[in-house]
């Protein structure tokens, strides 16, 4: 099915419902779809798992925890070492009103990858030994142990390219690429912000990084400046 | 026993780079392993990997920021001729796949027989493992920096970790202000002391046992 352009974020996100499992991509300051997530903090949307690399405080995930929106995190990073600034989810962890799932990041970017490639799970050395193990299947392979770890999908993507055309296939810009082209196919309605909107071949196909047939809406909006307290 | 004053963060890092090789690729962690960049040996083809996706990038940059371009500390960075980027899949394929040199991350704690602790902090009840996990069972080499004791005083390397693991048995070399230990299948063994500072001294404030051969060299930097 060829994706489908829209006008602005907000009709981007026409039929999300309370509940959902959404994908975000991005790291740090590079690659957030931050239009969509503004979008959908408008909306109102509740009940949502957010599987994200990061939480940061001073973002707009986090003002959504702060309004109730998020029940639960799947991420690499969330709370910090140092007693820094405090997120709004982290008091709210704390509280016991989210839950929080600690991935080691590597793990977190193949389960993705498995994920959206129809694998079930994997046998990964990291974590083995630790806290993070707790509760995975250990296997004896060759004489080394592995953890089994289980692929991941989610009900929604937002995720943001550099440009697109209007069939969908996606060009990242520099480090924004990150976990992008990943949750990019492991969601059941994957959306893209873009800087721009091509025509039909004016992407080389060998310079394509998301084959368009991973993307189902996308909607043409600039990356908006993302604050880091780092 | 009067802590004898160690290295400065700066010196730590510099000792650190002397480790690497020409032709080698490295991936530096968040905090002081990132100052290591600024002390590259010179003469020596080093390759900086980043795990957000980046493979060969120079320094940290203090041209304008773009937020498309940062290391995994979110901190802005230059790119050499033959960068390249990639999706964390790939990224995290190149460490735990072996193909990373070197790992330099920080560290809390670590053990005589190599476990490291350094992602959460017991006494805050908190902190978060990015990418440490994977770096520490990944890479072919993995070196830990850090103070060698806590601003207490009290020892971080132990016979055994107090706190919750990043990885088992994954420490080949620590670097500390007051000394560089190999670990070894026989144990810990003081390579170097720091300008100024006693192998008796060091032997004091590493709780796991050490050994110290007949002759350690004072670290060149």
């Amino acid at each position: 099915m060829v994706a489908r352009v829209y006008d602005t974020p907000a009709e981007a996100l026409e039929g999300i419902e309370d509940g959902i499992s959404l994908m975000i991509g991005g790291f740090v300051t590079a690659g957030l779809p931050t239009n969509l997530l503004e979008a959908l903090f408008e909306r109102g949307t509740r009940g949502i798992t957010a599987i994200t690399n990061a939480l940061n405080s001073d973002t707009v995930l986090d003002r959504m925890c702060e309004a109730g929106r998020v029940d639960g995190l799947v991420a690499t990073f969330a709370i910090r070492a140092s007693s820094g600034k405090k997120s709004h989810f982290e008091t709210l962890y704390r509280a016991g009103k989210v839950t929080l799932e600690m991935v080691p990041q590597g793990t977190f970017a193949e389960r993705i990858r498995a994920g959206g490639a129809g694998i079930a799970g994997f046998l990964t050395r990291t974590g083995v030994g630790t806290p993070l193990a707790e509760g995975k299947l250990e296997m004896e392979v060759d004489g080394e142990t592995y953890l089994l770890v289980r692929g991941l999908t989610a009900d929604v993507a937002f995720i943001r390219a550099h440009r697109a055309d209007t069939l969908g296939n996606l060009v990242y810009r520099r480090a924004a690429r990150n976990f992008n082209p990943l949750m990019a196919t492991a969601a059941g309605l994957v959306i893209a912000e873009v800087d721009e909107i091509v025509e039909p071949g004016a992407i080389e196909p060998e310079q394509v990084h998301t084959p368009a047939i991973f993307v189902d809406r996308m909607v043409q909006a600039p990356a908006l400046p993302v604050s880091w307290d780092g | 026993m009067q802590r004898p004053q160690g290295l400065t963060r700066e010196l730590m890092a510099m000792r650190v780079a002397q480790e690497f090789e020409d032709g080698m690729t490295v991936n530096l962690g968040i905090g002081l392993p990132t100052l290591v960049s600024s002390f590259l040996p010179e003469g020596r083809r080093v390759t900086l990997q980043s795990e957000n996706g980046i493979l060969g990038f120079g320094g940290i940059s203090d041209g304008d920021f773009d937020q498309d371009l940062i290391n995994a500390g979110g901190q802005p960075i230059t790119l050499l001729p033959g960068a390249s980027f990639c999706d964390s899949a790939t990224s995290f394929g190149m460490i735990r796949g072996g193909h990373i040199d070197i790992a330099v991350l920080g560290g809390l704690q670590m053990s005589e027989t190599g476990d490291l602790a350094n992602w959460f902090v017991p006494a805050r009840g908190g902190g978060s493992v990015g990418g440490a996990m994977d770096l520490a069972v990944g890479a072919r080499k993995l070196i830990v920096v850090m103070e060698h004791t806590t601003r207490e005083g009290e020892a971080r390397i132990l016979r055994e970790c107090t706190y919750p693991l990043t990885g088992q048995g994954c420490v080949d070399l620590v670097v500390t202000d007051l000394a560089v230990i190999d670990v070894t299948p026989d144990g810990l063994v003081l390579r170097e002391v720091a300008p100024g500072v006693t192998s008796e001294q060091v032997a004091a404030l590493t709780d796991a046992p050490l050994r110290v051969p007949n002759s350690v060299a004072e670290m060149r930097l």
